[in-house]
Formats: structure tokens, C-alpha cells, sequence
């Protein structure tokens, strides 16, 4: 695992945010957000509920419009242009919370969808890739079936194999494990570990604080839309500086 | 078995209950259908009245304002059955292609961000769903085209009309089609074989490919614009025999009547705000998540729309869409109220009235709407089982 790119030496930014604001009416959900992502790296994003750590993840695909600040993600700044989304959203995969797989499709079908409308693939080679990506996350054997035959641990695999295929530079993802029952969580953090030795990507919104100390290079914390504070898991956690990191952290240790 | 379950009645046995039950409403059943059957026959014999299907066979004797066939009062009851029919089927068709079309416009609308474009159709659901369909009839019949004016103050007198509405119902030309326009005839039948063999071929390369091809609009083009520049080439091979008005009268053309347009747009619009509930409901029905994770795949939204929302809604519309169909084709009956000719105005009412012979068509005019009623419901569902997910 260590044999990935130090990021800090290939300081490449692969997501640009600057002083980005973003209200929901008159609610100010995002404030003031300065964030730089480089190629490879893995941040962990965590805080309160409510804080709006998925409404900042959801910005980078253009799934929430911000209304100040700069995006640029994969050097495209995301504004209205359909152009700009459209390459950013082909360029950035997202696994929700809740799988939302296409349940009228089977799992090779879901995976096909986007790589042979979007990236206008023929289908052999669509097909090629996805089993390719449906055995990296273990399940090629359910390739035929409907997402309502599998357990949810299955479908979120699904997800992430169906984002793959699409062969996004950058990796969102949003609460994977949290809709699933103990015993499935394992298995799909064991994928997202997998995926993160491949050097790829990736920002996670997770209170699985196991997994942000063995593959996170950065652990941010968010609290009332703003970033509160930022380090390297060892220290974050060992030596959280602000009090309502600190405060978040004993809560969310405690079980 | 147990000492104890031995010992219990076999009146406790719930399976024996059951059959029990179903056999006691089975003879009961029987028991008042054949004594309704004993009934009428011994009432008709002490009533001399003849049973059979003889009179199909009997001239009617009276003349029908609207027939797809032709018909003259020396025509038989059997030859009134036929008209009716048709009429209905026509009436019924018609109606079921417009409410369709205007249930699914009116029911995305509805779901329309544009304030003004949502509350309209809000509007038009709420006021066509909520007046009974008798009364939107008798509206469009009685308010909207009998008060129109008369051919003699719309259409000036010794002249040839090519288009016109009065209180007469639309009027237009009488056409023929002469023999060049089987060149046009032609060309819209290899443009649908075309067509279709261009959407197969456009699948395959897409597959192969990946490369997409604008299979509509070249389709379009040569199933529409393809024969219009063929028909203009080939002379403009139809003739068109207007309508005249005499000194009194309009004469020759062909005739909309209104009772068959009340009708239709009484029956189609009234159940064109059901459908478009039904339609808002089976969208809607659909998690937004679905909607989310398409456009985060970099799916555009007509693609979404196509390949991942309509295919989960019809999914949900189709069954009570096709109650509407045949709730619409039954309210076709309701015609009647207007004296549009269709089967029960026709068979079961006029035809009857002369003959007598209720038993035999009531039976008839019966079989005909729950065979209609049968027909559309197989085919809905064969359709359904196309587009049916697979649970869990
Ligand atoms: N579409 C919306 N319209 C209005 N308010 C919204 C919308 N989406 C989110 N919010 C509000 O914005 C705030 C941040 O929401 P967000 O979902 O980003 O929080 P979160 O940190 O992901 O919380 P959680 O841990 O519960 O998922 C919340 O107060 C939420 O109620
Ligand atoms: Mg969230």
C-alpha cells in the first residue's frame, strides 16, 4: 500500500476549491470552503450530522450548485456550463449512500449503462470491462441478476463497480457503509481499501474511524459548514487541536 | 396425529371449513342462476314471447345518422349489431388514442417546475376528474356544438365547401384516392420496413461500435417526408370532391357529426385526468436517488429519462392505465344519452324497442363489452410482463 505516489511530492491538484459558499434558501450550508485535493490522495471527511459534509462532496459532481467560490475539478471549472459537468461528471465517480442502483436492471446491465451511452463504448468491450470490474469487488458470479436478488453488502459493490467502469479519475463517496448491517460493512470497506492501493482518488464521508486511520492521508473535520480542522489521521485523532473535534471524536469513539 | 386432534370434529378442520364454505356459495349460486333462467323462460312462454336468434336475420326497418358501413333502413337487426359496433369501437379507439395523449402531456406537466404550466394542469385534473362524465357529454353536446350556427348562416348558399364548422359537425371534402397515390402508399410501407430494419442495424453497430445513430429523425423522414415529396412528384394524386351547399341544405362531403365529437371529447378528456394522475404518480413513484446516480455516471438527462426513469414508471402506470382503457370504453355506453349511434344507442336500444327480444341482446351487447373488456386487459398485461421488474 505504501508503494503509492507520496502526495506531497506529486502535488498535482486534481480538485481546486476556493472560498466556495453555498446556501440552501437562506440557510448557509457551505462557508468559505478552501479545499485542494492532489492525484492519489485519501481524505476522510467527518463531523456532525447536519454539518454538510455531503452537500460538499455532492458540489464536486455538480449534484448541488454552489453560488460562490471557485470548483475546478480535473483543471474544468464547474459552473453552468453543460459541457464543464458533463466532463467532470464523467470524471468523477459517486457511491451514495443507499446504493441507488437501477433495480429494472441487472447488475452487467447497470454497469454497462454509462460507459456505452456516455463514453460510447461498444457493448463487448462495455461488457469486458464490467466483469473485470465486478470480479474486483468480488461478485462476477452475480453479473445476471436483478440488484433485488443480492444483500445490500452486494449492492454497494455493485455501486462501486458500476462507478469503475465509467474509469473516474476521482472517487466520491458518501456514508457507503452506513445503510448496511454490521456483518456487510467489512466487506465493502475491504473493496474501498483494495481501490485505494490502486492509487486512486478518494474522498469518503465516514464515521468508520478504522478505516480513515489505516487508508486516509487526511482526515478533515466539518462542523457547521465550515472545515474546522485538517491533518494526517495519526495526529487527528492523537492530537485533535479545536474543542469541537475533540468533543466529536469522544462521542464517536466511544462505541 | 395426536390423541387430542383425533378426538376435535372434523367441523374444526379449517381446511375442510373451507371447502365447505366455497361449496355452500357454489350451490347457492347455482341454485339463483337457474331459477332466474326458469323464471324468464316460463314468463316469456306465458307471455307468447319468442325466444332465439332469429330476428338478427329481420329487416330494421329504421335509419342510423352514423355508419362506418354501408346501411339503409332494409337492412337487417344483424346489420344494426355490425354498425353499432363499429361506432362503439370507433368512439372507444379514438378515444383511448387522445386520452392517452393527453393524460401523459397533461401528467408531466404537472410535475412541471414552471408554477404556471403545473397549476393549470393541476386545474384541469381537478375540474374534469370531479364532473361526471354524463353531464361533461350533455356540456359539449348541448353548450358547446348544437348552439353553433346553422350551415345556412356559416356557409354562403351555391357554394363548393372545402372546410367548415356548424351545428352540423365538421365538414370537409369527400376524397379519392386515384391510381398514382399507390406510389405514395409504397413508399410509406418501405419506409416503415426501413425503418425498422434501420433501428435493428443502428442497435447492432451501437453494440459493435458504440457509436450512436439519429435512428427518430431519420426514421421520421422516411415515413413522413419521404412519401410527401413522392405524392407531390407524382401529381398530387388525390381528388378531393367538396361539400356543397345548396339552397337549403348541405350536401355530399364528409360530415363529423357532433354527437360522435361530444362523445369522444367528453370520454377523452375525462379520462385523460386520470391518466394523468395515474402518470404523475408512477414518475414520482420513482426515487429521486435514481435520478442522482444517473447524473453522477454522466448520464444526460433525455438518456436518464429513456433508459432509466420511463422504463420504472410504465412499470407502475401500465395497470391502472389499463383499467382506465376499459373504464373508458364501458363509459362509451353512456352515448346513448345523445343518441350517438353506437351499439347500445343502436342494438340494445332502438333495434330492441322494435323486436323485443331483450334476453338475446342484452346477452349480446354483453359478450361484446366483456370480450372488449377481456381483449384489452390480455393484451395489457402480455405488455406488462414485458416491462415487470424482478423482485427479491
Ligand atoms: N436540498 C436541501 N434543501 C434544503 N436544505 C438542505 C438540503 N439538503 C441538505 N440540507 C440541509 O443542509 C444541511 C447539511 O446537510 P448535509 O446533508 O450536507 O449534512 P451531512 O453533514 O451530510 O449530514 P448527515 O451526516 O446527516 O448526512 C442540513 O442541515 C440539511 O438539513
Ligand atoms: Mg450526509
Amino acid at each position: 500500500m505504501n508503494t503509492l505516489p507520496n502526495p506531497e511530492s506529486r502535488a498535482q491538484p486534481v480538485i481546486q476549491i476556493q472560498k466556495m459558499n453555498k446556501w440552501f434558501g437562506q440557510f448557509h450550508v457551505l462557508k468559505e470552503i478552501d479545499l485542494e485535493v492532489v492525484t492519489g490522495e485519501r481524505i476522510v471527511i467527518c463531523g456532525p450530522s447536519g454539518s454538510g459534509k455531503s452537500t460538499l462532496i455532492r458540489c464536486i459532481n455538480r449534484l448541488e450548485e454552489h453560488q460562490e467560490g471557485q470548483i475546478v475539478v480535473d483543471g474544468v471549472e464547474l459552473t453552468n456550463d453543460l459541457k464543464h459537468i458533463e466532463h467532470v461528471r464523467r470524471e468523477v465517480g459517486m457511491v451514495f449512500q443507499h446504493f441507488n442502483l437501477f433495480p429494472h436492471l441487472t447488475v452487467l446491465e447497470n454497469c454497462t449503462l454509462a460507459p456505452i451511452w456516455v463514453r460510447k463504448q461498444p457493448k463487448a468491450e462495455a461488457e469486458a470491462t464490467a466483469m473485470k470490474y465486478l470480479e474486483r469487488v468480488k461478485i462476477p458470479e452475480q453479473a445476471e441478476k436483478y440488484p433485488g436478488q443480492l444483500s445490500g453488502g452486494q449492492q454497494q459493490r455493485v455501486a462501486i463497480a458500476r462507478s469503475l467502469c465509467m474509469q473516474p479519475r476521482i472517487m466520491l463517496f458518501d456514508e457507503p457503509t452506513s445503510a448496511l448491517d454490521p456483518e456487510m460493512i467489512k466487506e465493502v470497506l475491504d473493496v474501498m481499501i483494495e481501490l485505494a492501493d490502486t492509487g486512486m482518488t478518494m474522498l469518503v464521508v465516514t464515521h468508520e474511524m478504522g478505516f480513515a486511520r489505516t487508508v486516509a492521508n487526511r482526515v478533515i473535520f466539518m462542523d457547521d459548514g465550515q472545515i474546522i480542522e485538517q491533518n494526517k489521521p495519526e495526529e487527528f485523532f492523537n492530537n485533535p487541536q479545536s474543542d469541537r473535534t475533540k468533543l466529536f471524536l469522544s462521542q464517536i469513539l466511544q462505541h | 396425529m395426536t390423541e387430542r386432534a383425533a378426538t376435535t370434529s372434523i367441523l374444526n378442520n379449517s381446511e375442510f371449513r373451507r371447502i365447505l364454505y366455497q361449496l355452500l356459495i357454489a350451490a347457492l349460486l347455482i341454485y339463483l342462476g337457474w331459477s332466474i333462467v326458469e323464471n324468464t323462460i316460463a314468463n316469456m312462454e306465458a307471455r307468447d314471447i319468442r325466444t332465439g336468434f332469429g330476428f338478427l336475420n329481420e329487416t330494421a326497418g329504421f335509419s342510423i345518422m352514423m355508419s362506418l358501413v354501408p346501411y339503409e333502413p332494409g337492412n337487417t337487426y344483424g346489420r344494426v349489431f355490425i354498425v353499432g359496433l363499429l361506432n362503439t369501437l370507433l368512439v372507444a379507439g379514438v378515444g383511448v388514442v387522445l386520452a392517452t395523449i393527453v393524460g401523459f402531456l397533461v401528467g408531466v406537466m404537472r410535475l412541471s417546475q414552471n408554477w404556471v404550466v403545473s397549476h393549470l394542469a393541476n386545474i384541469y385534473v381537478e375540474i374534469f376528474r370531479n364532473v361526471p362524465l354524463l353531464l361533461q357529454i350533455l356540456f359539449w353536446y348541448t353548450a358547446v356544438l348544437k348552439p353553433l350556427p346553422g350551415p345556412r348562416q356559416v356557409f354562403e348558399r351555391n357554394t363548393e365547401i372545402y372546410f367548415g364548422i356548424s351545428n352540423r359537425g365538421i365538414t370537409g371534402p369527400e376524397f379519392i384516392l386515384l391510381e398514382n397515390f399507390s406510389f405514395t402508399t409504397w413508399t410509406i410501407l418501405l419506409g416503415i420496413l426501413f425503418t425498422i430494419g434501420m433501428h435493428r442495424w443502428s442497435k447492432h453497430r451501437q453494440a459493435a461500435t458504440g457509436q450512436q445513430f439519429p435512428v427518430v429523425f431519420v426514421g421520421l423522414g422516411l415515413i413522413i417526408g419521404l412519401p410527401i415529396l413522392i405524392f407531390l412528384l407524382s401529381g398530387a394524386p388525390i381528388e378531393f370532391t367538396p361539400a356543397k351547399m345548396g339552397r337549403f341544405n348541405l350536401s355530399g362531403g364528409i360530415t363529423i357529426i357532433p354527437e360522435f365529437l361530444a362523445v369522444l371529447l367528453a370520454l377523452a378528456l375525462y379520462t385523460a385526468a386520470f391518466i394523468a394522475e395515474i402518470v404523475r404518480a408512477g414518475i414520482q413513484a420513482i426515487n429521486y436517488g435514481q435520478t442522482e446516480a444517473s447524473r453522477a455516471l454522466g448520464l444526460r438527462n433525455g438518456t436518464t429519462l429513456k433508459m432509466v426513469i420511463i422504463p420504472q414508471a410504465m412499470r407502475i402506470i401500465i395497470p391502472p392505465l389499463t383499467s382506465q382503457y376499459l373504464n373508458l370504453t364501458k363509459n362509451s355506453a353512456l352515448a346513448a344519452a345523445i343518441a350517438y349511434p353506437d351499439l347500445v344507442a343502436t342494438f340494445a336500444g332502438t333495434a330492441l324497442n322494435q323486436n323485443g327480444q331483450a334476453l338475446e341482446t342484452l346477452a349480446i351487447t354483453m359478450t361484446v363489452y366483456l370480450s372488449l373488456s377481456l381483449l384489452t386487459s390480455a393484451f395489457m398485461n402480455w405488455f406488462n410482463s414485458r416491462v415487470k421488474l424482478v423482485e427479491r
